[in-house]
């Protein structure tokens, strides 16, 4: 069925969304076509936590610095372009402070060079230890389907090195209301940016969380998914999603498959102050390019909670790899490595005075299972393996002196006792690689704010140079 | 029996979170989802995950020709242990399985090859 979008002319709320994530690149064309179009504001989103725990463990971002630094330059002039505001979320990938001062500095050294004064307001997310721990004295905090069962306690939050507070459309609009050219915020939901300017101005509220979520990573809702560039246009009671790349086309079939994506739930998405029921959902193609989303419902929840990540060191790694090419020990791997584990575990044992408790030595077997491990089903003959070995320990020289120790075994050690010793192939020099720190996921609860505020910092800073504004 | 990711257009996985991974089976024709869909129990999709099925979710999609299934996670993503950061290898298992076309209730319509 063809649908309608309501004539709304200059009511609509237009948000363009260059890409999925900052560093991941787009269209550049598109995007001057777009911005030529003048939408009402443009969004972007920084981050995630797909990519690991080792990005908020350690604080830091995961893509180069170069891209982010060049797209931020070319989203900063679509932005005067278009003569819009200009919204980065989840700073840096994990969205700590110190990743919305990185990209504040990028934003000033962009404005000084082009002469440009510029308005930014900073929103930042990251929590300290000490919060959440009363938070979660003040029973405050409450577990999230996946947690550790278990729970937590004091002392698993003062373990973690970072925990940051996703922002949502509250903490967005504060900062839009400063009539900031740039926003620059920390961990936000990755819809929170686009929903903020459609809720400011009245828009649907379903409709507003819905598009969000279709426009969150940008073209992937299309049928060119490279092509970054999307348009959202927010009419009153619906969402109109199209592509801005040539060719570029979204469906109904397209735009629906989105809310599969990294979704548990695809009729559900929750957001800080309630959740979008997606049950009820209508995707219309206007045209062939064009689809057009309505019938989903904002639930508004009687508290308001914003979701904590944090994440925490659980040790140092050091790797070594080989390689087998012989036939025979091809074959055999797995027995191979089954009497190599045993010996080294007794080897280890005796040499270092390390029990079982105090490292993990773990191997994988690249050509056997190592992607699946015990589920893995399929089976075929390879023409090598390689054995990868993962050592953790609660320092950086326990765990390369375990791989140290292993290492000539790794080499030479024979499938019985009674052959020639083997020599396998060792890729590099030393075998051993440092990793350095292993951080997990500690985090997968809730915390309960009276005001959304009161966990956030905005703040409002002149950058650049060049006439006053 | 065929192998279901011969039976339908794709069959793709994801972390959704650090915690949980959900695997998509993309259809492609109402007659591949209807089949899919029936013959395809959630019971047997945890055996194949070694997931306990009651903690399995299941969400069909007949517009799009969708059957979901969103699990909790046996390591959290990215602690140690984990073997693929982002869960996505883990649609080749569904994929590479055969299944029948018996009811979905029959425990043996899907079988690891």
């Amino acid at each position: 069925m063809a649908g309608r979008a309501p004539a709304r002319g200059d009511m609509a709320t237009r948000v363009l969304v260059p890409s999925g994530v900052l560093g991941l690149g787009f269209d550049r064309q598109a995007l001057r076509h777009a911005a030529a179009d003048k939408p009402d504001i443009i969004c972007i989103d920084g981050g995630s936590t797909d990519s690991g725990p080792f990005y908020l463990g350690a604080g830091v971002s995961k893509y180069s610095d170069a891209s982010v630094r060049s797209e931020w330059k070319e989203l900063l002039d679509a932005r005067e372009a278009a003569g819009c505001p200009l919204v980065l979320g989840s700073a840096g990938t994990c969205g700590t402070d110190a990743m919305v001062d990185w990209m504040l500095e990028a934003t000033r050294s962009v404005a000084e060079v082009a002469n440009r004064r510029l308005k930014v307001a900073v929103l930042k997310s990251e929590q300290p230890v000490a919060a959440v721990r009363e938070a979660l004295q003040a029973g405050r905090l409450a577990p999230l389907a996946g947690a550790p069962e278990t729970g937590i306690d004091a002392e698993d939050i003062a373990r973690c090195t970072h925990i940051v507070a996703l922002a949502g459309a509250e903490q967005m609009a504060a900062a839009l209301r400063t009539g900031a050219d740039v926003v620059i915020a920390g961990r936000a939901t990755d819809t929170a940016a686009i929903s903020a300017l459609p809720l400011m101005n009245g828009e649907d509220a379903g409709a507003a969380w819905h598009g969000a979520k279709i426009g969150e990573c940008g073209a992937l809702c299309s049928t060119r998914p490279m092509s970054g560039v999307i348009g959202l246009e927010f009419d009153g009671s619906g969402c109109t999603v199209e592509p801005h790349a040539d060719g570029a086309r979204c469906t109904p079939g397209s735009v629906a498959a989105h809310m599969l994506y990294e979704n548990a739930d695809p009729f559900v998405l929750h957001e800080p102050g309630g959740w979008l029921d997606a049950r009820g959902a209508a995707y219309d193609a206007l045209d062939e390019r064009r689809v057009r989303i309505s019938g989903s419902r904002w639930v508004a929840s009687d508290s308001y909670t914003v979701k904590l990540e944090g994440a925490r060191l659980a040790g140092f790694q050091t790797t070594s790899l080989a390689i087998l090419r012989d036939a025979r020990y091809v074959a055999n791997a797995r027995r191979w490595l089954d009497r190599l584990e045993a010996f080294l575990a007794s080897e280890i044992a005796a040499r270092t005075g390390m029990e079982a408790r105090d490292y993990a030595i773990e191997f994988r077997l690249i050509g056997v299972d190592a992607a699946l491990g015990p589920l893995e089903t399929g089976a075929s003959d390879p023409v090598e393996v390689g054995v990868l070995a993962i050592v953790t320990a609660a320092s950086q020289a326990a765990a390369t002196e375990i791989a140290r120790l292993a290492n000539p075994f790794l080499l030479h050690f024979p499938l019985t006792d009674d052959e020639d010793l083997p020599t396998f192939a060792f890729p590099y020099s030393p075998a051993e690689t440092e990793r350095g720190p292993l951080y997990e996921f500690a985090l997968n609860h809730v915390m309960r704010l009276d005001d959304p505020m009161e966990a956030f910092r905005l703040e409002v800073t002149e950058v650049g140079c060049g006439p006053p504004r | 029996m065929a192998r279901l990711g011969d039976a339908v257009q794709m069959v793709r996985s994801k972390n959704a979170g650090p915690f949980m991974v959900t695997v998509d089976v993309f259809c492609g024709t109402d007659a591949a989802f209807q089949r899919v869909n029936a013959a395809l129990s959630t019971a047997a999709v945890g055996r194949l995950y070694r997931v306990d099925p009651a903690r399995v979710g299941r969400y069909e999609l007949p517009e799009i020709r969708v059957v979901k299934f969103s699990f909790p996670r046996p390591v959290p993503q990215g602690s140690r242990g984990d073997r693929d950061m982002h869960g996505a290898q883990w649609a080749v298992l569904l994929a590479e399985a055969e299944f029948g076309d018996g009811p979905a209730e029959a425990s043996d319509n899907l079988r690891r090859p």
